[in-house]
């Protein structure tokens, strides 16, 4: 851990709601302190040098997934990545491409989630309707659950769909985030969809024909899940579901 | 001004507002959502280890019911809760987990036949039964007589809130996101909505309701390192005291976690300890066993977080640049175990601490973690002082905690309490008419657009970035683990001279929308309140009981301080919350008081309790032999919950089994 370094940051700076406002670079500079994330330096950026600095964080330890950014040039979550990694000092902050920008860093990732999740149906669609919850519960395999559980740990926070290539040129592509879910959800035994209902909504260009396999989603989702794999599983189902 | 209608009305989009949005809906009632961010990023989020329920499915959970349940979380309370809710928590906990896996939370499962666990450091092997194979699990917790806290991994916060926000957008409930209510409004006796602000554009809204619901989280972040998101700063609980109406229940009970990280302050789950994680000193030693021999690791939180203190000031911690902290050792657990059920703890160590702790002890020291006050609200979750006015969750004081949580019931508390108060809300909206008085909320409006512009166009000079280090700064030294009356009052002293200098605020940046210093500023202001609600909660409460430890007061005393703490804002030029105080009546409890089961027992006994227990002695014997634990309940403390949750929880162990031995039923 480096101590007593001057780090420069380099951040986007723009205020959409400002008629007369540009999009530029602005130069900071902050002293590093041991164990210094860019959550940390944001905010002492915030309060001591400029307090109109837009940005989101709510969680700040990795679990939220409000806080992802362009950290020099990769498309990552701010809060738990420490400023030691940049053996140079300098630091550039990028907002998320693809995504409405509220201002500066900062962009309506939320809104876009709930879009897509209103348009792909992204819910349980239960078999069974009436399950009594005063009864004991259906079983479900363990192994199961724990594959289910597997998929579920997306945080929605646009880092795939931001490093997606096919999302840059289509902006009606559903990205990776939108293939997870439509996958653990085909997974899930207590679903009510066929392959056949799955097919209508993503077996087309916006969905899993689209994907050009560059693997920018699977190279920077901060939780590691497996989206290569899922968008494989996905193609190869829906590529035999009207046969 | 913009003057929105809309029927139930939910300020929180975490796991409890947004049930009871749901609870709403599901009744054919217009419903809308306010949060300050995207509803999946709400600090529900964030809970990993999962939630208590009696369901009793797995070996070590086997005789598990709502009786037991029940009498955990009183005792964990330190008999400062509200026994009749307690009791309609037990008994709806397991309805929560089985409609949550309804909505598709893919709950860990049981594995029928033998499995290797860690119980007190050593690796035993458990046999579950066949019949329990892909039922719900359950995973060991403190202060709990049976393994109760079902889980999926120790990612269960994050299930839960994902299948619940999904449950509310096929419902199509709206999420009006990155809003935040500043003001309530009422006229003293219902509460009609509240004055928003839009984070984005800054354009001043009155959502006006039939019902409105705070379901904003807890206050942790008046403190200065707490595990806590950074939006828990206790704001919902302010616009309820603001109102000098409605007041908050036992703000001074703050629970501390005994395992978050060094520095800064993230949560490892308790599920580390239950599954057989120990606590380590700078030489390596186990030191829990010295301290409760047992139940060690796995006391109540606030007992462990105390011996912890204890065991630091003794010079047992290991020295760092931030202070002194323990070890917390889940090595013993194998590195599949950590990599499958405690990924998320896996990976907090690799991205904060740059170690692997399959390999490497975790440093860890107690931490803010839970409010355990908020807005009092009765057993159905309304404000006694606003109607219309109701609070579910962390936010509220609803009560079923006292002074100290167990750990697995705040997530059960979040969509139990969300399941049992929605069904009350929703009858709150269909038994009363919407009234407008536009003209209120107008005046409503105004007030805080004049505090905006006070803000904005005055000539202050305080930072609200220094006012708020200074507040945290004092509620972490004076206002922390163990409290003195010297450094209460402090405290109190300090917070009244931070609130007076911050109706002095200014602002560099001017702007109207999107101004973070703005937001800080309407926050710093109202968080204040709050943090004096606690201080001088605490300086009042001469006892000590669950997570309230004083060192100058170290009984607890039920004979003067078996009550809650009221707390009201008499005026808006006030400067300390007038404090009044409920009493529990031991007569109507199902438990009277006794002692917790740790350390010395050393409660000064309420009078009524003698007399509480030969009742309930003759109540029993009256009952005769036939009576099954329903109807002995129901004869001791008779409790009301919603109609359509009433029915009784199936179990595994309530079926007559032949082979109810190998099931493991313990013998009693």
């Amino acid at each position: 851990m480096s101590q007593g370094r001057t780090l420069t940051f380099n951040i986007f700076r723009y205020d959409p709601q400002m008629p007369d406002d540009k999009p530029k670079m602005v130069k900071y500079q902050l002293e590093e302190a041991p164990g210094m994330t860019v959550f940390i330096a944001l905010n002492m950026l915030r309060e001591q040098q400029d307090p109109s600095l837009q940005f989101d964080f709510v969680c700040r330890a990795g679990i939220c997934g409000s806080c992802a950014m362009v950290i020099n040039g990769y498309p990552t979550l701010a809060c738990r990545t420490l400023t030691s990694k940049y053996p140079k000092g300098e630091i550039t902050l990028m907002p998320l491409p693809g995504f409405e920008l509220i201002g500066d860093l900062s962009v309506n990732t939320g809104k876009f989630m709930r879009e897509l999740a209103e348009r792909l149906k992204l819910w349980l669609h239960p078999r069974n309707d009436e399950a009594d919850i005063h009864r004991i519960e259906a079983p479900m395999d363990p192994e199961e659950a724990a594959r289910l559980y597997e998929l579920e740990r997306c945080v929605e926070c646009g880092v795939c769909v931001s490093a997606c290539a096919t999302k840059q040129m289509r902006d009606t592509f559903v990205g990776a985030v939108g293939m997870m879910k439509i996958a653990r959800f085909e997974l899930d035994s207590r679903d009510a969809r066929s392959v056949e209902d799955f097919y209508h909504v993503i077996g087309n260009q916006d969905g899993v024909f689209g994907c050009m396999t560059l693997l920018g989603c699977q190279d920077n989702c901060p939780k590691d899940l497996p989206h290569m794999q899922q968008i494989a599983y996905l193609r190869r189902k829906m590529a035999t579901a009207l046969v | 001004m913009k003057l929105i209608y809309t029927d139930s009305l939910v300020v929180g989009a975490g796991l409890a507002g947004l049930r009871v949005a749901i609870a709403s809906k599901e009744r054919g009632l217009d419903t809308l959502v306010l949060s300050l961010i995207p509803a999946k990023r709400s600090h529900s989020a964030a809970a990993q280890g999962g939630m208590q329920a009696s369901l009793g499915n797995t070996v070590k959970g086997m005789g598990d019911d709502e009786d037991v349940h029940f009498q955990d979380t009183v005792k964990g309370s330190d008999w400062g809760c509200d026994q009749e809710v307690a009791r309609m928590f037990a008994h709806c906990a397991p309805k929560a987990v089985r409609e949550l896996a309804n909505w598709g939370v893919p709950w860990t499962r049981v594995t029928k036949g033998p499995r290797q666990v860690v119980v007190n450091a050593e690796k035993v092997t458990i046999e579950e039964a066949e019949e329990a194979h892909g039922l719900i699990n359950a995973r060991d917790f403190g202060g709990t007589k049976k393994w109760r806290t079902c889980y999926t991994a120790d990612g269960t916060g994050h299930s839960l809130l994902y299948a619940v926000d999904n449950k509310a957008i096929s419902l199509d409930i709206p999420v009006h996101e990155r809003v935040e209510a500043l003001a309530l409004i009422h006229d003293g006796k219902r509460c009609h909505g509240v004055v928003a602000r839009c984070l984005i554009t800054g354009e001043l809204r009155a959502y006006v309701a039939k019902s409105t619901t705070i379901a904003t989280g807890g206050y942790g972040r008046i403190y200065e390192v707490s595990t806590n998101a950074i939006i828990c700063e206790g704001i919902g609980q302010a616009l309820a005291l603001e109102t000098g109406v409605a007041t908050l229940g036992n703000m001074e009970a703050v629970q501390f976690h005994p395992t978050a990280i060094v520095p800064v302050g993230i949560l490892t789950t308790e599920g580390c300890r239950g599954d057989g994680g120990l606590l380590r000193d700078k030489d390596g030693h186990r030191f829990m066993p010295d301290y409760e021999p047992e139940k060690k690791e796995l006391a109540s939180r606030d007992v462990v977080s105390r011996r912890m203190t204890e065991h630091m000031r003794k010079g047992k911690g290991v020295d760092s640049p931030y202070g002194p902290h323990l070890w917390l050792d889940i090595t013993l657990l194998g590195r599949k175990h950590v990599e499958t059920n405690l990924r998320e703890v896996k990976e907090i160590c690799e991205n904060f601490l740059g170690i692997d702790p399959a390999e490497d002890w975790i440093p860890v020291r107690p931490t803010q973690h839970y409010s355990m006050g908020g807005i009092r609200t009765d057993a159905k979750g309304q404000s006694p002082q606003l109607k219309g006015l109701f609070s579910v969750g962390e936010a509220a004081c609803w009560d079923m905690h006292g002074f100290n949580r167990l750990g697995g019931n705040s997530l059960a508390e979040t969509v139990v309490g969300g399941m049992i108060i929605g069904k009350y809300v929703a009858d709150f909206c269909e038994e009363n008419t919407l009234e407008i008085d536009t003209s209120l909320a107008e005046r409503f409006v105004a007030q805080v657009r004049d505090e905006i512009d006070g803000l904005v166009e005055g000539q202050g000079s305080e930072s609200a970035y220094e006012l708020k280090r200074e507040m945290q700064r004092i509620m972490m030294d004076y206002v922390g683990i163990f409290r003195n009356g010297p450094e209460l009052t402090k405290a109190v002293e300090e917070l009244e001279a931070l609130l007076i200098r911050s109706r002095n605020l200014g602002l560099k940046c001017k702007k109207r929308h999107a101004n973070p210093e703005l937001v800080e500023a309407l926050r710093v202001k109202r968080m204040l309140k709050v943090a004096l609600t606690v201080a001088c909660g605490a300086e009042a409460r001469t006892e000590s009981r669950g997570a309230h430890a004083r060192e100058d007061y170290p009984q607890r005393n039920d004979k003067e301080w078996l009550n809650r703490t009221l707390s009201s804002w008499p005026s808006s030029d006030a400067t300390r919350p007038q404090l009044d105080y409920e009493q529990l009546d031991v007569m109507k409890m199902e438990l009277p008081p006794g002692y917790r089961g740790y350390g010395i027992n050393n409660a000064i006994a309420h009078p009524d309790t003698e007399k509480r227990e030969k009742q309930i002695v003759e109540i029993l014997s009256n009952l005769g032999e036939d009576a099954d634990r329903h109807e002995r309940q129901h004869a001791l403390m008779p409790f009301e919950v919603p109609e359509s949750l009433r029915e009784k929880n199936e179990r595994l162990h309530d079926k007559p089994l032949g082979n109810r031995q190998q099931l493991g039923e313990e013998s009693k």
